[in-house]
This record gives structure tokens, C-alpha cells and sequence, in this order.
């Protein structure tokens, strides 16, 4: 069991608040994602479950415990970081195993048990191995068998592909999304990639400035952003927020409209507008169009759509997909 | 581009390497030559560099005046000695400087630093009075004592410049694992120290046995080490060269013997904190 959950969770260095009471909820088996820009306290909330950090108000409950005072091994939890951080004096066996040896286990079991996760991590053959002779991807794998010896509660992942090149990057988040499934264990996993947070995560938490500003499911996000935080974060190209007269006619402050929600007019009907720059991609085209009043509008199209750099054109919205805003920035459901 | 390297090029700057190296060596090079000369020989012009009467006279001569073992020992027991017990003060006083640093941290290192600003000398009349009023005059407890301190500073240094290459990820990797601090030290804190605790030994303890103004100055026969040794063997007047070189052959043999057995940990040491 793996079921996680904060409440009023505060965390202040001297005179500055990193997290201003956090409230959340994560069940057991679920493979969660905090995602935010640098600096909106991500990887300090990870290490507060983690036992890193200290709270400074709140409460971290894990299977309905209160955790706050109890050591980071005693959580039951087990992390994999950012660098990585194995032991470079220790083969990939030792390094491995030194949990289970903290622990107290008896050598067969822990020998039993490397091995085992080892086959899952095709490590076997680089058993004997030091953590420099192996490539970024291997060190990546010894660093998450580390993690899954242990049989944890849970899982937390401290940016642990950005290391990684682009390619490496897409094979090992497949390999991470199939072995949490396969595991069935409560993952927490920080990113500032809002791909990785889209594509391996049930539910997201978007993060910022030391707030939450959404908890849910990717297309949740997507498809219903809170604010204009999560409007602007979640989805890529970034949604194009629209203020001034054209938002007061929708009856909101501001409006966003992603960019493949904006389609090519071909009768010329719509929000005019010059193209500054079109991407070809062949599967999709970008087009950056300067719409005057409207400020500068990014359009996804599927596919070739025919329109080039220096044409004028004009854009319509999907009219069930503009979002509308408040003036403080909330979303306004109809 | 990448740089091209030709047979050429390694070949000059080989034999440019060997060149300044030779260079370097010379003097020591010289000095052994110069304690298997005759004093007269020792003192001719031209010197002479190979073709001269061999004798191991000096040596015996050497042996005969001063009890070298009595000053080998002096000066194994004071540089083992301080660079002993300035580790024993320096590691945690490292270890908390580079895992626990504090706002002051950065004054404390560069205040210790400043004392090795000072010249010695500056201090001789107040410490020399000290020394004399506690009895340590010519005692080893008091060389160890002050080599102890005058290198403690440059030991601090070092350990804390390797304490901090230490990721502080791994130390918190292993708090994940479940180990305590003590085993942290153990199984993962010191085997990654090692090669760092080694090299700043290693240097510690040539600095010591080389060290000469406080030895000289505060030490006579009893616990005076092979520096004191030497210097007994130059004199203002009358033919002292190669029985100089001698002395100081022998004197330095054990250092140069040390030192070229861990030329590695050595070079690390040296170049600390330049190179990762």
C-alpha cells in the first residue's frame, strides 16, 4: 500500500516561503507527476515526503501515518535521483544491494532479490561492473533498481531523465511508465518537461511559484485548465491568451485559444493577420501570425495546409474551445 | 578542427619534458654526486661531473660525528606525529565545514589561511620565550606541537576542498538506503575519501620532515630532527661540501624514497581542487 497524502504542508528557508500549504491526495498505485517551472518548489515538496527536509508546518500522512518525525529510510519510500548519486567505490551489485544490507537481510535473500530486479532491468550482464564503466542510460537503470530492491511504498523520481539524451530519454520514459505499471507501486515523479509530466503521468500537479495551482488527469488539464498558470503551462505550442475588446465580447477578462484550435479562414472571414514565420513539418505547420491588436498568434495545423511566410490570412477559433478567464486569472466554466 | 599530433611534436615535446625535468633534478642529482667527492674535489673548478676519485668517505665520516638514526628518528616520530594529530583535528573540523557550512564558514577558512600569511620569524622571540618558560625547548612534543599547527590550515584546506567534491546527493542517497550516520561514514563517506585523506597526508608529512625554521630554531640535539642534522654539517669556514652533500643525502633519501612510491596520490595532492 502506497497512499500519500498532504495536508497544509508548509515549507519556509529563513524568511522565504518554498511552499505555501500544499493539500493533496495520492492514491495508492497512482503514478503522479509534479510539473511547474524552476523555482515553484517541485523537487523540495518530493524531498519533504522523502524525509530530506524538514516540514515546517503540516502534515505528511503515508497509509493514514503521520511521517513528519520519522527518518527518511524509516518512510518506506525510495528515490531516485537527478544524478543519479550511485556509489562509485561499489559494483553495480553493491550498489544495489546496499539497502537491503542496511537493512539487515540475510545474504541469500539479498543476492536473490539483486538478481531479480537486475533480470528486469537487463543489468545482469554489468553486475560486476563500477557505476563509471557504464553508459548514462545504465547508471539510470542501477539508480532505479536501487529503487525497486527495496519493495517500497512508493517511488519518487527527482528529474531523473534530464540527464539524458533526447533519444535515451523517450526509451527509458517507456521503460519507467511500463515498470510502475508492472510494479503496481505509488510513483511521485518531478519534471519541468511538460511532455514527460503528459505522457507518463494518471494525474498531474501543476506547481507554481510555491502553490498548487491544479491536481488532475493530463486531458483534465488539457481540456479544462483552472487558471491562466495552467492555461499558459500545459500544451505545446502555448495556448495564445487574448485580452482587450475581442475578451470582453466573450464576457471574460482574457480568452485562450490553443493553436490547433485556430483554423485558416479560406473565405477571409475572422481575426486578420500576417503569417511572420511558417514551420513546415510535413505531419504539422506552425505559423506565427502578427494579428495586430490581437498580439502575436501561434496556429497548429494538421498536416500541409498551404500557407506561407508574408501571406495575409484569416484565423477563426473553434467557438467550443475558446477558454475564458476572470480578472484574477481563474477560469470561467459556463 | 581538432588539433594535429604529429610524431614530430610529441618527440619535441618530449624531449622538452625530459628537459626541464632533468633541469629540475639537478640540483638533487648534484648534491649526490658531490657526497661521493673528495672536499677537495667537491670544491674544484672546473667541477668535474663524472670522471672523479669515487669515496664513500664523507658517508663514514657523517656516521662517525652524528648519530643519524637518533635524527631519522627524530624526524619520523615529529613529522608522523603532527601530521597525525593535525588529521585527527582537521577531518571533522572538514567534514563539518563542507556538509554543515554555516554564513561564517567562508571567514573561518580564510582567517586559518591568513595565519600562513605571517612570516614565522615575526613570532620567533614570543614563541621561543613560551617554549623556554614551558619547558618545551628541544623537546619533540614541542615540534610536533608547533609543525602541527603551522600545517593545520593547509590540511583543513585540502580535506575540505575534497569533502566537497563529495556529491551531497550520494550522502542523502544513503540516508534513503537506511543507513545511519555512522554507517554512512563507513560504507560510503570514507571509501570515496580515501584518495584525498592519502594525498593530503602524504604532503603533509614532506612538509614536516622538510620544515626547517622552527626545528632549527627551537631544537639542539636531543629532538633535533634531520634538518638540524644538515645544518650541523655547514660551517663558516674550512672544506664542508661533500660532507654536507652527505648529510644531506642521507636526509632526504627516505622523503624522495616515500615520494616516489605514491607519485600519484602526490600529484593529486598537489594540484587539489584544479582538477576534478
Amino acid at each position: 500500500m502506497g497512499r500519500i497524502t498532504l495536508e497544509g504542508v508548509q515549507k519556509s528557508f529563513g524568511p522565504v516561503d518554498i511552499i505555501k500549504g500544499a493539500d493533496l491526495d495520492i492514491p495508492d498505485g497512482a503514478f503522479v507527476v509534479f510539473v511547474g517551472p524552476s523555482g515553484c518548489g517541485k523537487t523540495t515538496l518530493l524531498r519533504l515526503i522523502a524525509g530530506l527536509e524538514d516540514v515546517s508546518g503540516g502534515k505528511i500522512l503515508i497509509d493514514g501515518k503521520n511521517v513528519v518525525d520519522v527518518p527518511p529510510a524509516k518512510r518506506g519510500l525510495s528515490m531516485v535521483f537527478q544524478s543519479y548519486a550511485l556509489y562509485p567505490h561499489m559494483s553495480v551489485r553493491g550498489n544495489i544491494a546496499f539497502g537491503l544490507k542496511m537493512a539487515g537481510l540475510p545474504k541469500d535473500e539479498i543476492n536473490r532479490k539483486v538478481e531479480a530486479a537486475a533480470a528486469t532491468l537487463n543489468l545482469t550482464p554489468y553486475l560486476d561492473r563500477k557505476p563509471r564503466e557504464l553508459s548514462g542510460g545504465q547508471r539510470q537503470r542501477v539508480a532505479i533498481g536501487r529503487a525497486i530492491v527495496r519493495e517500497p511504498k512508493a517511488f519518487l523520481f527527482d528529474e531523473p531523465l534530464s540527464n539524458l539524451d533526447a533519444a535515451l530519454r523517450v526509451q527509458m520514459r517507456l521503460e519507467v511508465t511500463r515498470l510502475q505499471k508492472q510494479l503496481a507501486t505509488t510513483a511521485i515523479y518531478v519534471t519541468h518537461d511538460q511532455v514527460e509530466a503528459m505522457t507518463m503521468a494518471d494525474k498531474i500537479v501543476v506547481l507554481s511559484a510555491g502553490k498548487i495551482e491544479q491536481y488532475g488527469s493530463p486531458l483534465e488539464l488539457y481540456e479544462r485548465p483552472a487558471n491562466l498558470f495552467v492555461a499558459g503551462f500545459i500544451g505545446s505550442p502555448k495556448m495564445n491568451l487574448i485580452s482587450g475588446d475581442t475578451a470582453t465580447g466573450y464576457g471574460a477578462a482574457t480568452i485562450g485559444v490553443r493553436p490547433e484550435h485556430l483554423k485558416v479562414d479560406a473565405d477571409g472571414k475572422g481575426w486578420p493577420g500576417k503569417v511572420i514565420i511558417a514551420e513546415h513539418l510535413g505531419s504539422d505547420t506552425f505559423l506565427y501570425v502578427d494579428a495586430g491588436p490581437l498580439g502575436t498568434l501561434t496556429v497548429r495545423g494538421a498536416g500541409e495546409i498551404g500557407v506561407k511566410t508574408g501571406d495575409q490570412i484569416a484565423l477563426v477559433p473553434d467557438p467550443n474551445r475558446i477558454y475564458r478567464f476572470d480578472t484574477n486569472g481563474n477560469a470561467i466554466f459556463a | 578542427m581538432a588539433r594535429k599530433v604529429t610524431t614530430t611534436s610529441v618527440a619535441v615535446s618530449t624531449a622538452g619534458a625530459w628537459l626541464v625535468g632533468f633541469l629540475i633534478f639537478f640540483p638533487i642529482l648534484w648534491m649526490v654526486l658531490t657526497s661521493f667527492k673528495t672536499e677537495l674535489e667537491a670544491f674544484a673548478t672546473p667541477p668535474s661531473f663524472l670522471f672523479f676519485h669515487w669515496t664513500t668517505e664523507n658517508y663514514a665520516t657523517v656516521q662517525e660525528r652524528s648519530d643519524y638514526v637518533h635524527h631519522a628518528l627524530n624526524s619520523i616520530i615529529i613529522a608522523g606525529g603532527s601530521t597525525l594529530i593535525a588529521l585527527l583535528i582537521a577531518i571533522p573540523a572538514a567534514w563539518s565545514m563542507a556538509f554543515s557550512p554555516t554564513k561564517r564558514t567562508k571567514d573561518i577558512l580564510l582567517w586559518m589561511l591568513s595565519t600562513k600569511m605571517m612570516p614565522p620569524v615575526g613570532v620567533l622571540v614570543p614563541i621561543y620565550l613560551i617554549y623556554r618558560n614551558f619547558g618545551l625547548l628541544d623537546t619533540r612534543a614541542g615540534l610536533i606541537f608547533i609543525l602541527c599547527l603551522g600545517n593545520l590550515p593547509i590540511v583543513i584546506w585540502m580535506l575540505f576542498t575534497y569533502f566537497k567534491e563529495i556529491p551531497k546527493d550520494i550522502l542523502e542517497a544513503a540516508r534513503m538506503d537506511g543507513a545511519t550516520v555512522g554507517r554512512e561514514l563507513i560504507y560510503v563517506l570514507t571509501p570515496m575519501a580515501i584518495p584525498g585523506l592519502a594525498s593530503t597526508m602524504l604532503l603533509n608529512l614532506i612538509l614536516a620532515w622538510n620544515e626547517a625554521f622552527w626545528t632549527l630554531n627551537l631544537s639542539t640535539l636531543d629532538a633535533a630532527p634531520l634538518t638540524t642534522f644538515i645544518a650541523s654539517y655547514s660551517s663558516p669556514e674550512g672544506l664542508f661540501w661533500a660532507k654536507l652533500s652527505a648529510a644531506s643525502t642521507l636526509a632526504v633519501a627516505p622523503i624522495l624514497i616515500v615520494g616516489w612510491f605514491s607519485q600519484k596520490q602526490l600529484v593529486r595532492g598537489l594540484t587539489f581542487g584544479a582538477v576534478k
